[in-house]
């Protein structure tokens, strides 16, 4: 990838297009990580000019879904970081459990695995009956596959040794059915979900939960951006309730960081 | 500001290393002068799992500070920055760290060329950056970069690296500022700080 393809100017040339034309605002995004996004899409998609990449991005309807699916990170693990899974697994959902009933809300919950995830725990503390996931993304067309369940076969050896280690209790396998090349989890646990397009960006509070979880998402984001998030969810927590981040975020600078405190060593918050 | 041309003073260090690079790293951190002025920045391939190990070993072997990189942090003189197991590291112009989850870059997460690439943009002629040990080719465009934007691309010695195929790689494709031996890399490093 040569970096210099397309100037800091032109990338926001092309952000501010996307805004009015579209209605996506990106341009709170780390600049350096939207950077490299858009000149990966602009070599995938063999571009030759800007000019051409931005008339595409611009007028070309079909052409911006895939923009937005590409420019936007998609990689997600099902059981990713199994200490935090079994601190939510110990510490977080006995407490919720307590509960006549638990709304989450997984926050750019991409192709769903953290939110099937986060099922099979619930479903192993017998609280899945009694509970509701929100998964919601800026895009789509994820959710149009996490709807669908099913994950790439080759992944599940992964994910069967993270689910182990999170402590998960059964055998993994019995969660999935082998399909050819992809793994179609229990309908059991999708059909305690709700999947919804919902941009962090733009869009405002839209219930109360007891836990949301929201885990490499911010890390795109700067960090006026990542406070205006932060406030956002603090609107949608009820007191008591937690807020979950991924492994290498933080609520650190936030002002009102003062109000959450930490669940043991993860990244987990709870709202005094 | 006076820049004089051709001034070649180091604002930022990034060295880039895979399997056989812990021995170099090992060799070159109890040597390297207290004073360093500029960032070092270590972006080292190995598993998810364990995620201090590398942290805690180069503390015990040098007196400058260490720590992995935390997202929006900067980059700041005399400290060493390790990139995090399991996420690729750019930097912003105002040299803050931004950690990225996308996706493996020749099959490695942290990607040494993501970083090299990017320190480049930002650094440009006052950037250095030193390849290691390594049996794939991650960071070989990297350097190529490096190159691209005048800073200074270093390579070790392939005879002297423990997994030479990564170095070798290196030498092969890009002109190399100069090839070093692993045991004169504390001293180049140090000098840097002249």
């Amino acid at each position: 990838m040569i970096s210099d393809v397309i100037d800091n100017e032109q990338v926001e040339i092309l952000l501010n297009d996307v805004l009015e034309n579209h209605g996506y605002d990106f341009l709170e995004y780390s600049p350096a990580s939207i950077k490299r996004r858009i000149i990966r899409l602009y070599g995938l998609d063999n571009f030759v000019s800007f000019a051409e990449f931005r008339y595409t991005v611009r007028t070309d309807k079909q052409y911006f879904k895939r923009f937005l699916e590409e420019i936007t990170v998609n990689v997600t693990e099902m059981f990713r970081d199994p200490s935090f899974y079994r601190s939510l697994r110990n510490d977080v959902l006995p407490v919720l459990g307590t509960y006549p009933f638990i709304r989450i809300w997984v926050a750019g919950c991409s192709t769903g695995e953290e939110a099937y995830s986060l099922a099979i725990v619930l479903k192993e503390l017998n609280l899945l009956h009694k509970s509701l996931i929100y998964a919601t993304d800026i895009n789509p067309s994820v959710l149009e596959k996490a709807k669908k369940g099913m994950f790439p076969l080759t992944y599940l050896k992964q994910y069967s040794e993270n689910y182990l280690q999170s402590g998960g209790l059964k055998d993994f396998s019995a969660y999935y059915t082998a399909n050819y090349s992809l793994a179609k989890f229990d309908e059991s646990l999708s059909s305690k979900m709700i999947f919804s397009t919902h941009n962090l960006v733009s869009d405002h509070s839209f219930n109360e939960f007891q836990l949301i979880l929201c885990r490499n998402v911010l890390i795109y984001f700067d960090k006026e951006l990542q406070h205006k998030v932060f406030n956002l969810f603090d609107s949608s927590i009820e007191k008591l309730g937690y807020l979950a981040l991924g492994s290498k975020e933080s609520l650190e600078f936030w002002p009102k960081a003062r109000e959450y405190k930490r669940v043991k060593m993860e990244k987990i918050w709870r709202k005094l | 500001m006076a820049q004089t041309i051709g001034s070649t003073s180091c604002e930022a260090l990034v060295i880039g290393g895979s399997a056989g690079s812990l021995d170099v790293l090992l060799e070159v951190f109890p040597a390297l002068r207290n004073d360093i002025r500029f960032p070092i920045v270590l972006v080292v391939h190995r598993k998810a799992s364990n995620e201090s190990l590398l942290t805690d070993l180069l503390k015990s072997r040098t007196t400058l500070a260490v720590g992995e990189a935390d997202e929006k942090e900067f980059l700041l003189p005399g400290k060493v920055f390790i990139v995090p197991a399991d996420y690729h590291m750019l930097i912003e112009e105002d040299r803050s760290i931004s950690l990225d989850y996308s996706e493996k870059v020749n099959y490695s997460r942290p990607s040494i060329d993501v970083t090299f690439q990017s320190a480049a943009e930002v650094f440009k002629e006052k950037l250095v950056c030193i390849l290691l040990s390594g049996s794939n080719s991650d960071g070989v465009e990297g350097l190529k970069c490096v190159n691209s934007f005048g800073g200074r691309a270093v390579i070790q010695n392939p005879n002297t690296a423990i997994m030479p195929y990564m170095p070798q790689q290196a030498v092969l494709n890009v002109k190399p500022h100069i090839i070093l031996d692993s045991h004169d890399m504390a001293d180049y490093i140090n000098k840097l700080n002249d």
